[in-house]
């Protein structure tokens, strides 16, 4: 199989107000031109474009349309677009290249989820007949979530603070976080619930933002970057969406999913995890070590731009290999309510590459 | 959709409400409508899997095989709490507009829970393992799952012991016929959603601009192309538009065709005609109505000009211009705006 | 393992299209088809590795990402599932990322799904939200079209009863097509010019139908292929380009986008000569003037001439190059379904499984989605043999 790289990665500020419009172009210029300017391509180099983001964020079909004019796709681009989170679209751009129709491949994902009363908006991704009808919030399907495994004795709210606590800090080092700082398990679990078991820090914020992440094939990896983040595992699973009939104290679509990719070698993990005790519940599903490094940058919790997160979580893990700070590392994306969705790319560095 | 209400400082980017209402009428399919059906008459059905367990609500494929259920069996009415939140702000649409509990509730008889809202009165009464019964709509709407209006605490059993865990409800009974009401094969389903929509600072300007009749458009400093309205970037070249250029509110008719057909929201009775209009100077053209003569002497390179709504109503919205109008001057040639068709 | 896999379409299955499917629910409406294709393949669900399901605007039927509800209905359950979104030409976009998911030697077989059930809602609805301060909608569906159709008939000089030929045409074909939506074997171009126009130059009979309806197509590696007892298409090549909605310099009529991608799956497909080497075509024609437009645009015909070939009979059934043999877009339109329609018709007609409506000796077919504002384009080039 084709050898494929992460080689760059951009991503805009994680805003709670965004000013830039729901179809991306105001975000999207600048990581652009910053990912460009980082590895030393054009847009004449990219082989393949491939986004992602939602309709219903931004409260209008074909929102994705003009997103394309941030490119300036004249003459036409070889492109297309997931109605997911951009990983997935980071997916579809690694097969291009695999394929052989691509050697560069970008992928994005911009999300304004300010727009609309998100937590609402995302009680349209249940079931249409039998939940969706109920409007039931995407804070409070995780609340029913976190209950299970609080009271089968899987975690407790210390332990979620304790992630919670742990982000914030983390964050301290990422301009682009929106939220960081030192704070204590005390002090979070003295917060009331915004959805008991949920308190305020147990939820990812309402983010607006963007990202985008550069890949290559083969030699055109290295020649683009001393140390490219080779991908060495690229799958995702989809859980049932009946809430009612499977376990939700359990990720087996991350579970498999991260077998498949090798995520047990992992020694930093980014995880998508929009909630505190998701990332409990990914951190066993992905059989991650007790020393692998969780979210560095913050994670989710401290910045969770719909459709780009997980693609920053990706790009994030990328750059731990690229700088030198590992040799192993996940990004983790998830979709659809109560992690339904996963996605696991596992990247390593080879032996030869620059420290 | 609601009037634009411009909520901002000029040079911020302009936003607006946008509000999006529709009332979807879902098509149940035979399992799904028959679950309706059931609720209708206030009665629960589950489908029972082929590796004996019974989802409720059903399933329209079974998680195994694939296939349609083979039966639906009566479940409940009532259940048990196997996880639940709490609710202080209920939200638009849902169950009870007073606080109130969300909640897995597994029904007598199924090894499934169905989501629902539970009216408990306060958090504290919230508990796994608690018994609650349906409480049915007022009204027989038969809407589908919100013909249960919501979950409540079931009344203590006498005497008043802490119930032992529910055992089995034994056999699952066959379902029985819905009786002679008729058959609920279609729910409808209101979706309304408020967002706040935001312009391009370049289409603020120019909307900004439009509120004082005056039109500008913006020319991309890679292509030297004067776009109209300017867009947030240029979409030949990737950069964002920034130099104003200041546009006559004259152009040329490029391409056009002519409305016969009334739709939802037209605001012109017809015929009349829907134009490509080239604003002098332009790059690009704008959608435009023709008005001011037959539609039928509308032509390809005929000249233009903006027709302004009276100034006492301009407002920030591409509505200033009424329309455009015949110039009477002659019309362009073919050949100097092929390129633009 | 290096470059690119064979892949081959090992079957296709489709609903009965028609205004409102107010017998099923969404998931029936894609289990119908998904049933049929398998059975088509003679492979079950389990069988599967991979779901790709394609849809357009999420708005259409109120559910934001409708798969996620669905992957229990389409077996997806446990496996990878992707959603494609490229505007109308999504069904398009749906095949080629399921072929991409074989050629790139990721998957064995892969289920490729899209659908749009209209009658959910009013699509004229969902399309024609105007947002604050934009002007409103001017000219409902067709009003974005005809301007360009208008344009073309300039362009190329071609008599007005073009649109009216194909039109007769693809609803005459639509007739031999069990599952097409109209089925009108009586059109003539006599009935399609006497029937109202409604944004001149378009009449009623020269716009598609609104539709409820979904298509599935089961693909394969080689060796799938090769172990299928029943007929197969190969994958000869695919391709995808896009352009933004609007630019100044952009060619509404012969779209650079299109003619790109035109250029590449014919180079790809090792294709010289396509109005002598494709021997039946499935294009995206929403509005009947499009099918000389496109025949311009994918290289069938020199700019200006493609009407010529419509004049002559060309693309009927019986001439040198079919076009829309099924019925096309003019018989059956589920939005996002639309574009797999296209292709899963042109590996019928390579399998010899049209039925009422197969060309008789096709070797190599090519199947064509566009959309948006003629800026998204798919297509893929299927035929009976590998290379």
């Amino acid at each position: 199989m084709t050898d494929v790289a992460v080689i760059g990665f951009a991503q805009a500020p994680n805003q709670r107000h965004s000013p830039a419009t729901t179809n991306g172009v105001e975000m999207l210029v600048p990581i652009f031109g910053e990912v460009f300017a980082a590895t030393g391509l054009t847009k004449d180099d990219v082989g393949f474009w491939c986004s992602g983001s939602s309709d219903y964020l931004a409260g209008r079909a074909f929102s994705f349309v003009s997103a394309v004019d941030a490119i300036g796709a004249f003459p036409p681009v070889m492109e297309s677009h997931v109605e997911m989170d951009g990983a997935w679209a980071l997916y579809e751009a690694w097969l291009k290249i695999l394929t052989g129709e691509a050697e560069i491949a970008l992928a994005y994902g911009f999300g304004k989820s300010s727009a609309g009363h998100l937590r609402r908006v995302l009680a349209l991704q249940l079931d249409p007949y039998l939940v969706a009808p109920l409007w039931p919030d995407s804070v409070s399907i995780a609340a029913l979530q976190a209950r299970l495994g609080i009271e089968a004795g899987l975690w407790s709210e210390s332990e979620m603070a304790e992630v919670a606590a742990r982000s914030r800090v983390s964050a301290i080092t990422n301009s682009h976080a929106l939220v960081a700082g030192q704070t204590s398990v005390g002090e979070l679990l003295d917060q009331p619930y915004v959805a008991d078991p949920l308190r305020a820090h147990d939820c990812a914020p309402v983010t607006d933002g963007a990202a985008v992440v550069i890949l290559a094939g083969g030699e055109r990896a290295w020649e683009l970057c001393p140390r490219p983040a080779w991908i060495t595992g690229f799958e995702h699973r989809i859980d049932s969406a009946s809430l009612g009939a499977r376990d939700l104290t359990q990720a087996p679509s991350a579970a498999s999913a991260g077998a498949a990719a090798g995520a047990g070698r992992a020694q930093v993990a980014e995880l998508h995890a929009p909630f505190t005790h998701q990332e409990i519940i990914l951190r066993r599903a992905l059989g991650l070590r007790d020393d692998t490094t969780i979210s560095p940058s913050g994670g989710a919790l401290c910045g969770n731009p719909m459709f780009a997160a997980g693609l920053a979580r990706i790009g994030s893990a990328a750059t731990e290999i690229i700088t030198g700070r590992a040799d192993v590392a996940l990004g983790h994306a998830t979709s659809g309510p109560a992690l339904q969705q996963n996605l696991v790319c596992v990247m390593e560095t080879r032996p030869g590459d620059t420290p | 959709m609601s009037q634009p209400q411009p909520a901002s400082a000029p040079l911020a980017p302009l936003h607006a409400p946008l509000e999006i209402s529709f009332d979807y009428t879902r098509s149940l399919g035979p399992t799904l409508s028959e679950f309706v059906t059931a609720l209708a008459g206030r009665r629960i059905l589950g489908a029972k899997a082929s590796d004996g367990r019974v989802h409720a609500p059903p399933f329209e494929y079974d998680p195994v095989t694939g296939a349609p259920p083979a039966e639906l069996v009566e479940v409940g009415p009532a259940g048990i709490i196997v996880s639940w939140t709490w609710t202080d702000r209920p939200m638009d649409g849902q169950p009870l507009d007073h606080p109130f509990g969300w909640a897995l509730i597994r029904l007598d008889g199924a090894d499934t829970a169905l989501l629902h809202a539970v009216d408990a009165g306060s958090a504290e009464h919230m508990r796994t393992g608690l018994r609650v019964r349906p409480r049915w709509a007022a009204e027989r709407s038969r809407s589908g799952i919100t013909d249960i209006a919501c979950f409540e605490p079931e009344p203590p059993a006498e005497p008043a012991e802490p119930r032992p865990p529910q055992p089995p409800a034994g056999p699952a009974k066959p379902a029985e016929p819905a009786g002679p009401a008729e058959p609920v094969t279609m729910i409808t389903t209101p979706v309304r959603l408020s967002y706040d929509h935001t312009v391009s600072p370049g289409e603020s300007s120019y909307l900004l601009a439009l509120a004082q009749g005056r039109l500008i458009g913006q020319r991309c400093p890679a292509c030297g192309k004067v776009y109209l309205p300017p867009r947030g970037a240029c979409p030949v070249d990737g950069v964002p538009t920034q130099d104003e250029v200041e546009l006559p509110d004259t152009g040329i008719v490029t391409t056009f065709c002519v409305v016969n057909v009334p739709f939802t929201g037209q605001r012109v009775p017809t015929p009349y005609v829907a134009a490509s209009v080239l604003i002098d100077g332009a790059d690009i053209a704008i959608q435009h109505l023709i008005l001011g003569c037959p539609p039928a002497e509308v032509r390809m390179g005929m000249r233009v000009r903006a027709v302004w709504k009276p100034r006492e109503e301009w407002a920030i919205g591409a509505h200033n211009i009424d329309h455009f109008e015949p110039t009477g001057a002659p019309d362009a040639p073919y050949d100097s705006f092929a390129h633009h068709l | 393992m290096t470059g690119k896999q064979r892949a081959a379409v090992l079957g296709t299955g489709q609903t009965h299209h028609r205004s409102k499917r107010t017998d099923v629910s969404m998931a029936g409406l894609c289990r119908e088809a998904v049933d049929r294709a398998l059975a088509d393949a003679g492979l079950t669900a389990n069988q599967v590795d991979a779901v790709v399901v394609g849809k357009a605007p999420d708005l259409f039927e109120g559910v934001m990402m409708p798969e996620l509800y669905l992957a229990d209905a389409l077996g997806a359950v446990g496996k990878p599932l992707l959603r494609v979104h490229t505007a109308g030409s999504v069904g398009g976009a749906t095949g080629i990322v399921a072929a991409s998911l074989i050629q790139a030697g990721v998957h064995r077989r892969v289920l490729a799904v899209a659908f749009e059930k209209q009658s959910e809602s009013n699509a004229m609805w969902a399309l024609s939200i105007t947002p604050p301060f934009a002007m409103p909608v001017l000219a409902g569906a067709g009003g974005y079209f005809a301007p360009h159709i208008r344009s073309y008939i300039r362009r190329s000089g071609a008599p007005v009863q073009i649109g009216a030929m194909v039109a007769a045409k693809d609803r005459r074909n639509g007739a031999r097509n069990p599952y097409a939506h109209l089925r009108q074997a009586d059109m003539t171009v006599e009935k399609v010019l006497a029937s109202p126009m409604l944004w001149d130059p378009v009449r009623y009979d020269e716009t598609c139908p609104s539709s409820d309806g979904a298509c599935a197509v089961v693909l394969g590696d080689q060796a799938a292929a090769e172990a299928s007892e029943r007929p197969v298409a190969w994958i000869r090549a695919t391709s995808m380009r896009t352009e933004p909605t609007m630019f100044s310099g952009k060619d509404n009529v012969n779209p650079r986008a299109g003619a790109d991608a035109a250029a590449a799956l014919w180079q790809a497909a090792g294709i010289t000569s396509p109005v002598d080497q494709i021997d039946a075509a499935e294009i995206y024609v929403p509005f009947s003037w499009f099918e000389p437009m496109w025949l311009e645009n994918l290289g069938f015909a020199e700019p200006g001439r493609g009407w010529r070939m419509t004049e002559a009979g060309e693309t009927e059934i019986t001439g040198s190059l079919p076009v829309n043999p099924s019925g096309g877009v003019l018989s059956s339109n589920p939005i996002g379904a639309s574009g797999l329609l296209r292709f899963a018709e042109s590996a019928m007609q390579v399998m010899g499984k049209a039925g009422e409506h197969q060309v008789a000796g096709v070797r190599t077919a090519l199947g064509h989605a566009y959309g948006g504002g003629s800026q998204y384009f798919s297509m893929w080039v299927v035929a009976d043999t590998p290379d």
